[in-house]
This record gives structure tokens, sequence and C-alpha cells, in this order.
């Protein structure tokens, strides 16, 4: 069994998954829900439910504006009680819609049965068509609208399907319980997505730190057709799209460019079972589970999660923040974002809630850049942060995209190795978001 | 002998010839320049901050050279003075403007505004305005890292380290506009200077419902419309729960300043109220 990798860059950050064992468990919903309208990369979608309407479970609350958009859907049933502003965990304030929960009465035709559905009735225009209308965005943490992923482009074709279930970023269990837990319906998911571009093999990376999912996955694996098991190097940012193409397939995504580019479509873990559950179930996407860890929480949880539930619920039955938090992030330690409002609710591609130790989450003082070039080994992308935190310190935006900060996936390897302590992620993070501007502007 | 002459006439001869060659190749491409241009950036004050919008004092000085109507230009470190200047120099007559300052609309201190997180990414408003809504309740107000300090030429705006918000030094701002651009927030605006430096502003950009701004902080503007009620001059407009006072409206007459509740109209400059005689 060969293990495969990406050549460039990546570092080796503990893994920490204390919470690997804890089984999935359902929270049921209560109290009040905060839907955002843009939980997805793309247009906001727009509210089809007014003030005062009675929703059910899956109904369609807010409509795609525009191709790359995404349905949102009640995760509960209720009463809407307000569309307003309401802070995300960035204390960013965002369009939602506010149900009041009253019961958990479902619609009719969502197939809430634990039966497994094999047979894939639907043909590959309908899958995408399926997937669209069920509002499924990557569960991986971008949120990109799935269904745009699924629509290749005319003169382009898709030759590898590639899973990633290589959840490289420490601490994240979330897409390790799907494949322990719900292997049979993730197979199905990979046969419906292969259906649906119409590729014969799909190939599955696990980081090899996931033994028990490899012989999972491998042991089921030959009552489906065209599924292989890649195993991959444990090494961070294996899991990034770019990175895990490069990987299984030996291809590098063109600067600027997508996956579709070099015949790759990329779908994570969470994804793919949520494929399943629109497909087969007819279940939109409202819920996901989201790990809550914390190397000093008193047990470690696993929960599936409706969208839109306040995470300081899934903090109290993780039986509340100890007193050692110094940090709580939304996401994983390396990629994910530290939350300035803790009260927020969870959104679609919220895959942890993280409770980090106040030892471990202040930033060491910067000093100067002593030039050892940490950064530039460690960075995935062949990007040189050194020099693109000082072109971002100056304003030099125009330099900036010569040297490709929109390359730049904020993996954040280069701060990590950095010895000076330098923040370079946050000042690359602020040249990308220039350099795209200007990009855009220039259509 | 003999040499010494005869380097000494080689020598010249190519001398006079190439003066020849270098005088002729001069008439041809001769590139006539105004005088004037460089006149008149001798009057300028030669800080080349960038406020009049031209990338230099140089080159604005070219642009009043050439535009026969200079009403819509101003520098605006020099301000009229400077501008009569050169428009006298050159003929031309310069438009009145009242000179301008950078004015900072926000009022939230650490006390007003408690921090509710602590920010420990890169010491930059934009970086930190790209990462999150900022380490206070208000995700309008002053970020507080000092990008204007760093963008001001003039050393004319510094941070109060008691209230942790940027000041302006009315004797050092030349209204050149540099820190208006670069912050994040777009909490700083240039207003007028105003007679003897008076001046009245709403100091506060908060455009949140009036609980959720006072939620968040103690000098936010509400939009109560109280003062827009109180003005007698019409300058006062409120736009999504926010006042802005109109500078070439307001009479100064400081009705609005009492009336606001949390202190959010700002007044600058003025001598002392009097105490008011209550007529029983």
């Amino acid at each position: 069994m060969k293990i495969k990798t990406f050549k460039h860059g990546g570092i080796h950050p503990y893994d920490n998954k204390i919470s690997a064992e804890s089984t999935i468990e359902t929270v049921a919903p209560e109290g009040v829900m905060q839907i955002f309208l843009s939980q997805h990369i793309g247009a906001p979608a727009a509210p089809v439910v007014a003030k005062g309407d009675k929703v059910k479970v899956g109904q369609l609350i807010a409509k795609a504006t525009g191709f790359v958009s995404a349905n949102i859907h009640s995760s509960v049933s209720g009463t809407v009680t307000n569309i307003d502003l309401v802070a995300d965990h960035l204390g960013i304030k965002k369009e939602a819609i506010t149900i009041k929960v009253e019961g958990d009465e479902w619609l009719d035709d969502i197939d809430r049965s634990d039966d497994i559905v094999k047979e894939i009735k639907l043909s590959a225009e309908e899958i995408v068509k399926k997937v669209a209308d069920s509002g499924l965005v990557g569960l991986g943490g971008a949120a990109f609208p799935s269904h745009v992923k699924l629509s290749v482009p005319p003169g382009k074709k898709a030759e590898y399907l590639i899973i990633n279930a290589a959840e490289c970023e420490p601490y994240l269990t979330s897409d390790y319980r799907l494949m322990m837990e719900h292997t049979e319906e993730l197979m199905i998911g990979v046969q419906i997505l292969k259906k649906a571009i119409g590729v014969p093999v799909a190939y599955i990376g696990v980081e090899v730190n996931k033994p028990k999912a490899i012989e999972k996955l491998n042991s089921l694996r030959s009552g489906y057709e065209g599924i292989e098991i890649v195993p991959l190097k444990k090494k961070y940012p294996q899991g990034g799209e770019k990175q895990l193409i490069k990987a299984v397939t030996n291809r590098e995504v063109p600067s600027g460019g997508l996956p579709i580019d070099v015949g790759a479509i990329v779908h994570n873990v969470g994804t793919t079972f949520s494929v399943y559950e629109a497909v087969q179930k007819n279940k939109p996407l409202i819920d996901n589970v989201v790990t809550v860890t914390g190397k000093d929480i008193s047990v470690q949880r696993n929960l599936l999660v409706r969208v839109g539930a306040p995470v300081s619920r899934l903090l109290e039955i993780a039986g509340g923040i100890p007193e050692s938090t110094g940090k709580v992030i939304f996401g994983g330690p390396m990629m994910g974002k530290a939350a300035s409002n803790p009260n927020a609710p969870t959104q679609k591609s919220t895959s942890a809630v993280l409770l980090m130790l106040d030892g471990e989450s202040h930033r060491g003082k910067p000093s100067p850049c002593v030039r050892c070039s940490r950064c530039v080994s460690a960075c995935p992308m062949n990007l040189e942060p050194y020099l693109l935190k000082r072109l971002s310190e100056r304003k030099l935006f125009e330099e900036s995209e010569k040297n490709s900060a929109h390359d730049c996936i904020e993996c954040g390897c280069c701060a990590y190795s950095c010895p000076a302590n330098i923040p370079l992620l946050d000042y690359i993070r602020l040249s990308k978001t220039e350099v795209l501007k200007m990009k855009r502007n220039r259509k | 002998m003999e040499t010494i002459i005869f380097t000494v006439l080689v020598l010249s001869s190519m001398g006079v010839l190439l003066a020849v060659i270098l005088y002729f190749v001069a008439q041809k491409f001769k590139v006539f320049e105004d005088p004037r241009i460089d006149e008149v950036a001798e009057i300028l004050p030669g800080a080349n901050c960038g406020g009049c919008g031209y990338a230099g004092c140089r080159a604005f000085a070219e642009a009043l050279v050439k535009n026969d109507d200079i009403s819509t230009l101003l520098c605006p470190v020099g301000g009229s003075s400077v501008m009569n200047k050169a428009a006298e120099h050159l003929g031309k007559t310069a438009a009145v403007k009242d000179p301008l300052i950078a004015v900072v609309r926000c009022s939230g201190s650490c006390e007003a505004r408690p921090r509710t997180n602590l920010f420990e990414g890169a010491k930059s408003c934009a970086v930190m305005s790209t990462t999150y809504s900022g380490d206070t309740g208000c995700s309008f107000g002053c970020l507080g890292q000092g990008d204007c300090v760093v963008a001001c030429t003039f050393d004319a705006i510094y941070i109060n380290p008691e209230t942790l918000l940027p000041e302006v030094d009315e004797e050092k701002c030349t209204a050149c506009g540099s820190c208006v651009k670069v912050c994040p927030k777009f909490i700083i605006e240039l207003r007028k200077k105003g007679p003897k430096n008076r001046r009245i502003y709403v100091s506060c950009v908060n455009k949140d419902k009036g609980g959720v701004a006072r939620k968040s902080c103690g000098a936010a503007c509400i939009g109560c419309i109280k003062c827009q009620k109180v003005c007698a001059f019409d300058a006062i407009t409120i736009a999504s729960n926010l006042a802005y006072i109109d500078n070439t409206k307001c009479r100064l007459c400081r009705k609005c300043v009492t009336e606001c509740p949390t202190n959010a109209i700002r007044e600058l400059n003025f001598p002392p109220k009097k105490q008011e005689v209550k007529s029983e």
C-alpha cells in the first residue's frame, strides 16, 4: 500500500483527535434558531417566508439568487419570529431568519427511516438538480455550493472524483465519525456523485492516522464498483483541495484555476453523506456533525446539530466552558476562526467548536524577521510568505498580485512555522482580499 | 614637443566637433517646459502628501499651470493663502474654500465601549477589519490599531493612551485626507474647520438600531431624532439610525449638543456655556 502525499511544504502539528471515539449524538432542537441567509460562497439567498409564517422541518425558507448561491431550508418546525441582522461568530452582522421552535414536524416527503436505499433512481441531471434544490454546500469549510462543482463547464472533462476524507485539521473528528458510523451511506453517496459527473472510478483520500476508517472503508469497498481508497501521509494541509489533487493524481491546479482545469472534482465526506441524504432520502441540508472538543472539556462530543442552533447550547451539552479556556474557535485550530461572539448560531459549514486552553491560545510577541525562510519551506502553495507580508504591510497590492498572493489557501503553515512569531497570514489574508477585489474590478 | 602639439590639436578639434553635434541634437530634441511650473512648485508647501489628488507638489503645479480654470483645484495643506499666491503668480483666480480639518467620528472610549475580546493579530486596522468585527460590541467603531497614525505624514494624529481613540492635532492637521482614505471603518471625515476652529459634529458612525447601539457603546448615536427636531436650520439628517450634521447648514447654535441623550454630538473649541437663569 503506497502512501501518497503532496510534494512541497506542509507541517506536522500534533493531531489531538481526542473526540475520535465519541459516537455521534443527535441534539434535539429547542428554543430559538437563527438561520443565516448567506451560509455559502456566492450571493445570499432571498427569504421566501415572512414574519409570523409557520414552517416545517425541511421547508424552503430562502431561495438561491443566481447560479453560485444555495437554497436555505428550515431546520426546525415553528414560527418565523423575525428576519433581521444577526451577528455571526465573528461579530459581523448578516441577515438571518429567526424561528421559534414548536414541536418537531417534518415535511411528509422526507424519508426519516434508517433504511439504507441502495438503488439510484435519478439520472445525472436530476441528481445535480436535486443537490441544488437541497441547498448543499461543501462541508469541508469553504461552503462552496455543491451543484456548481457538479456542473462541469462545457469544454472541460471530469476524469477524477476525489472524496476528501483526509481531515488533516487537528482536533476535528466529525468526518471520521461519519466514516465509522455511516460507511454504507457514504459509499452510496460516492456512487451518486460518480453517476452525476460520469466518471468510472472515485478515490477516497484518507490520512493514515485513521487506520480504523481505512479498514472499514476497505471492508465495504468490495460491495461497490469503482471505489479506490488512497491512504495519505499525515501532514497538514493534506485535505486542502489542491494538495489532495496533487497527492492523488499528481496534477497541479494552475494558479488562479479550479480543480476542474486538471479534470478533478473534490467533495468532502460530509458533503457526500449529505448528497446521499438529499438524493435517496429527499432530505435537504438541515443538519451537520459538529465536533465539540477541547483538552479540558469533561466529555468530548460529536453532535448532529440542526443548522442555526446557538453554539452556547452545544457548549452547555458539553458541560459548559471550563475556567481554563482561552478562546473559542469555530473550526479547527489551524484554519478556524476565534469567535468573538460565542452565542452565534451554527452554520452549514460549522465543523467544530474548539475550546483552546488559555496557555495555548495566545500568540507570541512578534520580533523582526530573521530570514530563516521556514515559511517558504512550509508553504504548500509555493509562495513566499515573508515577501507577501512585507508587500502587504506597505500596501503594494499590485506587487502582491505578481507574487500570487491570491493563491494563498490560508492554511496558516507560514505563521505556524515562524520562529519570530510574525503574524504572516494576517497580512497575506489582507493582500489576498485586496488582490481579489482588484481582479474583480478589472472585469 | 611635437607629440604635445599634436595631442592638443586633435583633442580640441574633437571637442569643437562634438560640441557642434551636441548643439544640433539638443535643438532637435528640445522639450519645452513652462518655467512657471517650477516657480509655482516653489510656492507650494512641498509636502508631497497627495492631498490634492496629484502625485506630488510638482504634478499639482503642472496642473495649476496647464488648466485654465483652477477653481476645482485645492492644496489642502497650503489652504487659501497658498492657493491665492499661486493663482496670483499665474494670473488666474483660485476658488475661495473654507479650511478643512479631519474629525474622528467615534467616541467609543474604553469606558463607553468595554472591550469584549482581545485581538492579538497584526497591529493594523486593515488586517483587523478583514478578520472580524472588532474587539468591542460595536462593529462600526474605531479599531484603535492606528492605521491613520501611520498614514499621517504631518504627525497630526495620535492615539490617546487613555481612550485608545485617535485624536487630531488641530495645529498640525492639513486636511490632506490620507487618514480618511486609510480608515477601513470610514470613521474619519474632513469637515469645515469653522470660525475660531469651532465645530459641531456627530461623533459616531454606528448604524445599528438604538437599543443595540446603546448596549454596545454608551456614547453611540441611537437615532432618536431629538437633535433633528431641535435644529432650526435643517442641518441634521438621520439615515439608518444615525444622525449627520451638514456643516454647510449648521450655524453652531449648539442646541443639538445639549439635546443629545448619549452625548454623541460633540462641540469643539466653544467657550463654556453661561449658566442659564431660569425665570420662574
